[in-house]
């Protein structure tokens, strides 16, 4: 039985795999040549293991992980000490020594914490943990608080959910992934993303623009995607606690355990509460929700480098409960009643996953991936007298083959999809009952000329039980006409099935009425979306004053053919119909990247959107968007003293145009919010490589919106709406928190 | 007939895929230093017709190519690495190719 369990729980990943040993070479340079040093001293700082070069200067020894430090010492020159991130060569030139210092130790080697892509076709934002932490960050939706390419908005005024944007579109517009299993969709738009707790993470990658054809046909505006630390190389434990003055407590407890030389498994449990009721406008409602979230995963990795086998195994369970509404609403007495008004939304959700991969010995350029996955994600929530429930259970797999066409200049990635989704909902006093099943073929092919020009094209051609049966194309171009100037171009489709209810269940915190304006369509009588989003982008990197930097400008254009409209326009009604006429989304981005030295970072943003759409009332902007926005973030970080111990402070501001809001009882027509900026700063002192304790404030300034809920006096009222929100609800917020690994 | 078409529509990725040609791997001596080097010894490498794939290694120096035998020698392959600017067991770099190296590609160096 433990047998059928362990096979049960396989899974993968295709990136290579660190090796053993880590290489390297170590120089010096001498006028015009480059000399090897031959036995200079390379070890690992604190341990017993270590080398000398050979006589072309070549070492070898064990790589122990990306937490230990490397020593390059030689008489006559300084000492370096490297953090070896990643087990790839290494090339080091050490310099003479101009004094008698001789072990003098500095740290030369720092990752950035956001890379983009140099060499890929498409426009993708790496982020690495070391990023994450620079926020409060404590879960997934708001671990982009420090990166322009994503908007954080606020979504209503009773949850505190914050929701993403990207090219001025919302998330269901994203294909937004786990590991490339799309994660956040269809039951799980709302919340979703705060149910991936930050510390889970490993990495994230942000894609503008259509994307890859291999992962479906759903991202229009771009693609997210998450990946979660991995037993075989994630640290044996991480512990955390994080507290706030808004009432939220949270902990994390993280275990790896290398089973052998080719198995591993990881467990990581989250729970997080907010016990305490705050009302900090007076309005009598909360503020923020009073919440409780248990959060357990389990992965298990497999490794077989000599065979080229590699796989994953992980499940994932969740319970979240949210309480929000009236301050003396009590969840035992009063639902149902018109005393006060409460609302509560408790999910469950399960996640499974099998991922394999092989990668052919003799043939490293040659392998197949099968990946699949289930989750069911039940919600059932009452909103006052309005009920939301919903489940939707998923089944997503994937058969993905890689090769070559003659030569590795031309590589394809060739597969197959098949995706099976069951929605049961109840929306006040109605049942919503739908399967979509699709079946996809994908083929997409990439040239790679080995110096200045990249290509991308896809295609895939899927059957659509309610989208019908239909092909996708996507293409990217990357061409550098000089060293550092990177230029890319981007087209292709998508589509996808509006989930109306799920995806604004904001609509339920309103007593606006629900009009489904049906033209026959196959989802909710209405027909399916489609978009073409088109995109260039041209990156510059520089160097000033002897500091590196860059200048990024990108413009998207996204054209819905069409669209299922959200008309929020006319007062006590939320209308959903089919688009007639125009919508577009225009994106404009100017960024500006700058290392001022090691220990200073700079990073600036410029955005501009111009989101309109053909509504019922005329073609307008979309509401509570800022058409302009501005980012800027500094960061300082002292350096590592010989027991690790560094300081780390950042600062992040966020500056918001105004936003067009609808016209209702506390915003006569033809208003705009008021434009305003917020600022969020943190100090992390690291003790050692294992301790760090941390600090800090979330919107410094106080800003706040002070009446976010309209006809609050009287809840059960058609006036009653909590989505016109353009601010934080919660002003100044203080917050403090601990990470402890071993 | 037109579900035929779909079906067929929807595999044809993985006909591409069915055919294998014979091919062959094999190793030897590339000289160079640094990851310039590398990008240059592959590029050059994989412009010879019949070579499928490249991976030249830094620090042991040791090339890995994967190619069809029926269609190119391995000579071929080495003069065009040779006439790239690095030297191979079966040719050398003429100096004059040689000679407009960057400076940390230099490999063919004097040392006390």
């Amino acid at each position: 039985m433990k047998k059928n369990i362990l096979l049960l729980l396989i899974f993968f990943s295709l990136k290579p795999y660190a090796q053993e040993n880590l290489d390297g070479r170590v120089f010096a340079k001498e006028a015009r040549e480059t000399i090897p040093l031959i036995g200079a001293n390379v070890f690992w700082l604190n341990t017993q293991i270590g080398t000398i070069t050979d006589e072309e200067g070549k070492f070898s020894l064990p790589y122990l992980g990306p937490e230990e430090l490397l020593i390059l010492s030689y008489i006559g020159f300084k000492s370096d000490t490297l953090s070896i991130r990643e087990n790839r060569l290494l090339i080091q030139f050490l310099d003479e020594s101009d004094s008698e210092s001789l072990d003098e130790v500095t740290l030369t080697q720092r990752r950035k914490a956001i890379q983009k892509s140099y060499f890929e076709a498409q426009n993708t934002i790496y982020v690495n943990s070391d990023e994450l932490l620079k926020a409060a960050c404590c879960n997934l939706s708001e671990s982009f608080e420090t990166n322009p390419s994503i908007d954080v908005n606020f979504s209503d005024a009773l949850t505190g959910t914050k929701q993403i944007r990207m090219l001025g579109l919302t998330s269901p517009y994203l294909l937004i992934t786990e590991e490339n299993i799309p994660m956040v969709r269809g039951a799980s738009q709302a919340y979703g993303l705060s149910f991936t707790p930050g510390t889970w993470i490993e990495s994230i990658q942000i894609t503008k623009g259509t994307g890859s054809v291999v992962n479906g046909f759903e991202s229009i505006a771009g693609q997210i995607n998450t990946e979660i630390k991995k037993p075989f190389s994630d640290v044996p434990f991480y512990f955390n606690l994080f507290t706030s003055a808004n009432g939220r407590q949270e902990a994390n407890l993280q275990g790896n355990w290398k089973i052998n030389d080719k198995w591993s498994s990881g467990l990581f449990v989250h729970g997080n509460q907010r016990t305490e009721k705050i009302d900090g406008n007076g309005d009598d409602f909360l503020d923020v929700p009073l919440a409780k979230q248990i959060n357990v995963l389990n992965r298990w990795q497999f490794i077989n480098t000599k065979k080229g086998w590699v796989g994953f195994g992980t499940i994932r369970l969740m319970q979240d409960q949210k309480q929000v509404g009236a301050l003396e609403f009590n969840n035992k007495n009063d639902r149902g009643q018109n005393r006060f008004w409460g609302s509560e939304i408790n999910t469950n959700r399960i996640d499974a996953s099998l991922k394999i991969g092989y990668v052919f010995p003799e043939f490293s350029f040659r392998s197949f991936g099968f990946q699949s996955a289930y989750s069911q994600h039940k919600q059932e929530a009452y909103y006052g007298f309005r009920v939301y429930d919903i489940d939707h259970q998923s089944l997503y797999t994937n058969f993905l083959y890689n090769s070559i066409i003659g030569n590795t200049k031309n590589k394809f990635k060739a597969g197959l999809n098949f995706s099976y989704d069951r929605y049961l909902e109840t929306v006040d006093t109605f049942y919503f009952n739908r399967s979509d099943r699709s079946l996809g073929s994908f083929f997409e092919y990439s040239y790679d000329s080995l110096e200045n020009f990249t290509l991308v094209a896809g295609v895939r051609l899927d059957i659509h039980n309610r989208l019908g049966t239909f092909v996708t194309p996507r293409l990217h171009l990357r061409y550098l006409p000089q060293e550092n100037t990177i230029i890319r171009l981007s087209l292709g489709s998508g589509r996808k099935a509006a989930n109306i209810f799920a995806e604004n269940q904001t609509l339920f915190g309103t007593n606006r009425q629900i009009n489904i304006l049906k033209n026959g369509g196959s989802i909710y009588g209405l027909n399916p979306e489609k978009a073409w989003n088109y995109g260039a982008s041209i990156r510059q990197i520089f160097n000033l004053l002897g500091s590196g930097g860059d200048i990024t400008v990108d413009y998207y254009i996204t054209n819905f053919i069409d669209q299922v409209i959200v008309d929020w326009e006319s007062e006590g009604q939320i209308l959903f119909y089919n688009l007639k006429g125009l919508s577009r989304a225009n994106s404009f981005q100017l960024s500006i990247d700058y290392n001022l030295s090691q220990a200073m970072s700079l990073r600036f943003a410029y955005k501009n959107y111009d989101v309109k759409t053909t509504y019922d009332s005329g073609f307008l902007q979309r509401p509570l968007q800022a058409q302009n926005r501005f980012f800027a973030n500094f960061g300082w970080e002292s350096k590592r003293n010989a027991k690790q111990a560094q300081w780390r402070w950042d600062l992040t501001c966020h500056a918001l145009g105004k936003q067009r809001l609808v016209s209702n009882q506390r915003d006569p027509a033809g208003s705009y919010s008021p434009a305003y900026s917020l600022w969020n700063s943190q100090l992390t002192r690291a003790f050692t490589s294992k301790i760090e304790l941390y600090a800090g404030i979330e919107n410094l300034g106080n800003y706040k919106q002070l009446s976010p809920i309209i006809g609050v006096e009287d809840p059960f009222g058609i006036n009653f709406d909590t989505a016109q929100i353009y601010a934080p609800i919660f002003g100044r917020m203080l917050y403090a928190g601990l990470r402890w690994n071993l | 007939m037109k579900k035929l078409f779909i079906i067929y529509l929807l595999i044809s990725p993985f006909i591409l895929v069915a055919q294998n040609k014979s091919t062959e791997k094999v190793s030897f001596e590339v000289t160079g230093n640094c990851e310039m080097c590398k990008k240059r010894i592959e590029k050059s490498a994989l412009t010879v017709k019949g070579v499928k794939a490249v991976n030249w290694d830094i620090p042991s120096n040791l090339i890995s190519i994967i190619y069809n035998p029926n269609k190119v020698t391995l000579l071929k392959i080495q003069n065009t690495i040779a006439q790239g600017g690095h030297d191979t067991p079966l040719a050398k770099t003429p100096d004059e190719i040689y000679n407009k190296l960057p400076m940390c590609c230099i490999y063919r160096r004097t040392i006390q």
